[in-house]
């Protein structure tokens, strides 16, 4: 369409008025669910992070009787062995979350890189990308990670780099395909006319202009990291007894649920919400990226 | 014609006049003091807009973009962009009023009433869908009892359009047409309902000259024939002046004149009018320098240059020479390979054999196995601004980068950029800007500010100009004329034969991927030798101007083709 609305054809001599469009972050921030995703994972984080400072017991020591819903002393009772609910809710988030992070980072870093090389060389080594990447895709990932954790025994490196590379082959696919629609663009073959070295432009020419799927699938890849860790421990092969983790916990509590439910009630919610957080603001960033109710400016 | 009798009152009227045959004709439209404002900013994207037209007339809606010729366009279909709206005025299609109708009102009246011709036809159709199916859905509100069965009209609306209306065509899935095939579908699917008026949003502009010259062959008898009233938007002046019964010229969202095509062109009241008119590059067939005799060597030398993808030969046995200080022009229609052969000479298309000379030295195929030197010397500017551009960087940025690689760290880089930007004159503070803050044309001058900063000899300019309005254009072959005059040579790949007349010193027309004629552009221009060359200086839409050129280097038009 020849009306673009920023574009408004002034004169090459009309003064200068550099008001730049606000940037992804700033625009994401307009939208609602952006700011309750943002309230949502924050608390959680909160939780996780100062979390250890402010327990009333250690994680480890026994607060009361097992299983007991209402143990004097404490907020939400005592789980399976005697020790304190909130403590080691209050414990159990840190673990998760850092691996949580960590793994989703590497992940993305990884993905991204592999993408762009496929995406913008389109030779052998994308076929060799992509190629390996689909057998990766075609394992279940799940079924991988329990096989090697089972193998080499569950390490917190182990499992960071399970997840990590599980998401890079996710992420490779989508910055690929971002990837293709900026080389396409005429600033690419630009660079190459004047013989600008390859990597030189996939890290100067490229990347910026992928940075925003690149940070939905950021925060995507964060929530997804949540749910396989907490499904690890709750299957045994994640982080192990006596230390406090959310998906441990609900395993241990599971199976006293109906006579003493906070022990699962407070990890399962703080998953939630972190889920729901993560989503909402990458949800955001999505219709921020996509220019989704933009409206006309001037 | 069955269509007579559905528009017994206006299926009569062929009249070309303004007089009679507008009156018995009446009028289809009637838009009163209409405004579209967009939010959340609230600005009026179209203000205070008030225009009639008659049936069987087509009025040309001209202005460059963004100045609100398709949301007006689009607001004749009762149709707003997301996020804008209607805010006052009214619309009156034969009659009937579209504003505050509602959604299935509006629908109802679509493709009776008004319909619509986009811009680009390839993805206007539906390419899972077959002819037939896309042309009868045209005829949504179709009364089969009274005017006879749906497919009989398909049938009949191809024939008027000069397609084929057998099985076979209909069986056909759009990607299996040519550009100018589609636009004639389109046109067809616009016409086939009878509507009282035709918006037509730059139809043409993706077509080469010749297929364009058939699509307003076409455009102009199905409305006379109809009584349909058009709308045509366009920037193109000179295909207006050839088609258009009234001229509306809008700018900054208001029609700031309105009148006969006649009296618009001849006596243009408003300083925007008559900017856009001198604008228009007009054919010059005389009045060319002669030709002077090169002093040295050319810089570059193509010879029997083949060059193709995979196991096609898109060129063969290309002979070129330029010289400095002068600019040829690669002339020719889309998928004549003018853009491969550009391509080729710098660095970005590898896959040709030939000779290739650059002041003495041998080209390398692949811009990575030239010398710095070489690399540095030939600069390559592309056709779209939009996207010839790193979004996330600054202009100072864009500027930089290129030389920083090319002619190695810079004393004081600020004057680097502050003089590339004065050669392409632009002010200095756009060095802070990026390239979204910048109109179409601010961008190409950016373009070729990266381009010149590093002081090349040899300048491939790939349709420079074809993105930009007129008056853009305009500006920026001035700006190129004045780098020639400084001694730069210019490889001008376009197809607008205008341009090339008033540019060039030198032309080649590329016609399937040989060059069917070379030589000095007054002596093509006066006496083309080739039928290619003639058909292209035909077709190519022209028109007297009337008012005194205000600059020198705007000849004395010729009436060519007409």
């Amino acid at each position: 369409m020849s009306t673009a609305a920023t574009a408004s054809g002034a004169a090459p001599a009309a003064p200068a008025a550099p008001v730049r469009r606000p940037g992804l972050l700033r625009t994401a921030w307009r939208f609602h669910r952006t700011k309750i995703g943002v309230l949502l994972a924050g608390a959680v984080l909160l939780v996780a992070v100062a979390g250890p400072f402010v327990s009333p017991f250690s994680p480890t020591e026994g607060a009361g009787m097992p299983n007991s819903a209402s143990a004097a002393g404490t907020l939400f009772g005592t789980d399976d062995v005697g020790r304190d609910v909130f403590s080691r809710f209050l414990h159990g988030g840190y673990t998760l979350v850092t691996i949580a992070v960590a793994s989703a980072l590497a992940g993305v870093t990884a993905g991204a890189v592999l993408g762009i090389v496929a995406g913008y060389l389109r030779n052998w080594a994308d076929e060799l990308i992509m190629r390996t990447n689909d057998m990766l895709l075609a394992f279940p990932q799940l079924v991988l990670a329990l096989l090697l954790l089972s193998i080499l025994g569950p390490k917190v490196w182990l499992i960071v780099t399970i997840i990590a590379v599980s998401h890079a082959n996710r992420v490779a696919r989508v910055t690929r395909e971002a990837t293709l629609k900026v080389v396409e663009q005429d600033f690419v073959k630009s660079a190459e006319a004047i013989g600008v070295p390859r990597w030189r432009i996939m890290a100067t020419e490229i990347l910026p202009n992928i940075t925003s799927p690149l940070l939905v699938e950021l925060g995507l890849r964060i929530t997804y990291s949540v749910g396989t860790i907490a499904t690890l421990s709750f299957l045994g092969m994640g982080l192990q007894p006596p230390q406090a983790d959310w998906g441990l916990m609900i395993n241990e509590g599971r199976t006293a649920i109906t006579i003493q439910p906070w022990a699962v009630v407070l990890p399962v919610t703080a998953v939630a919400v972190l889920t729901i957080g993560a989503n909402l603001i990458t949800d955001g960033l999505s219709r921020a990226s996509i220019g989704i109710d933009r409206g006309v400016e001037k | 014609m069955t269509g007579s009798e559905a528009n017994a009152d206006t299926g009569a009227d062929t009249g070309t006049g303004t007089g009679a045959a507008a009156g018995r004709g009446g009028t289809a439209l009637r838009v009163e003091d209409l405004a579209v404002v967009g939010h959340p900013s609230e600005v009026e994207i179209i203000s205070g807009v008030s225009l009639t037209l008659e049936r069987g007339h087509i009025l040309g809606l001209v202005g460059e973009s963004g100045s609100g010729k398709t949301t007006l366009g689009l607001s004749l279909l009762a149709h707003c962009k997301r996020a804008t709206e209607v805010s006052q005025g009214s619309i009156e299609v034969s009659g009937t009023a579209l504003t505050g109708l509602g959604e299935n009102e509006v629908r109802a009246l679509r493709g009776r009433a008004v319909a619509y011709i986009p811009q680009s036809p390839a993805s206007a159709l539906n390419p899972a869908l077959r002819l037939r199916t896309q042309l009868t859905e045209a005829l949504h509100e179709w009364d089969e009892q009274e005017r006879g069965p749906r497919a009989d009209r398909v049938r009949e609306v191809l024939r008027e359009v000069a397609l084929p209306d057998d099985d076979a065509f209909l069986g056909r899935y759009p990607h299996q047409l040519s550009g100018g095939q589609q636009q004639r579908v389109a046109i067809a699917m616009a016409f086939a309902g009878y509507p009282d008026v035709i918006v037509m949003d730059e139809p043409t502009t993706g077509l080469d000259v010749t297929t364009q010259a058939h699509v307003l062959q076409t455009i102009r008898s199905m409305t006379r024939d109809y009584g349909t009233a058009g709308v045509y938007i366009s920037h193109d002046m000179a295909v207006v002046a050839d088609l258009a019964d009234d001229i509306a010229v809008m700018y900054k969202g208001e029609v700031v004149e309105r009148g006969a095509a006649s009296q618009v062109l001849a006596e243009p009241e408003h300083p925007y009018t008559r900017r856009l008119l001198r604008a228009v590059p007009l054919l010059r067939t005389e009045g060319h320098p002669e030709p002077e005799a090169p002093a040295e060597g050319p810089v570059l030398e193509v010879s029997g240059l083949q060059a193709g993808y995979g196991g096609t030969t898109v060129l063969r046995d290309i002979d070129l020479q330029v010289q400095r200080g002068e600019c040829v022009a690669l002339l020719g229609e889309s998928g004549s390979g003018k853009t491969t052969l550009s391509r080729s000479v710098a660095g970005l298309h590898t896959q040709f054999s030939g000779g290739l000379v650059f002041d003495g030295e041998a080209l390398a195929h692949s811009s990575y196995k030239r010398t710095a030197e070489q690399r540095r010397r030939v600069q390559y500017i592309f056709q779209n601004p939009y996207e010839a551009l790193n979004p996330r960087k600054r202009v100072r940025d864009l500027i930089l980068a290129p030389y920083r690689h090319l002619a190695g760290k810079p004393k004081d880089p600020d004057a680097v950029v502050a003089r590339a930007l004065e050669r392409a004159a632009l002010p200095a503070s756009y060095a802070a800007r990026y390239p979204e803050q910048l109109s179409g044309g601010e961008r190409q001058r950016v373009s070729i500010a990266r381009a010149i900063s590093t002081g090349p000899d040899l300048l491939i300019c790939d349709e420079i100009t074809s993105a930009l309005d007129v008056s853009v254009q305009a500006e920026i072959v001035e700006l190129l004329r004045n780098l020639q005059d400084e001694g730069m040579a210019l490889l001008f790949v376009t197809h607008n034969i205008a341009l090339v007349s008033n540019i060039a010193q030198k032309v080649a027309v590329l016609n399937k991927g040989e060059i069917v004629e070379y030589g000095h552009v007054g002596e093509v221009m006066a006496r083309p030798r080739h039928e290619y060359t003639r058909a292209l200086i035909a077709d190519t839409p022209d028109f007297e101007l009337s008012l005194p050129p205000s600059d020198a280097d705007l000849q004395a038009p010729e009436a060519a083709g007409q």
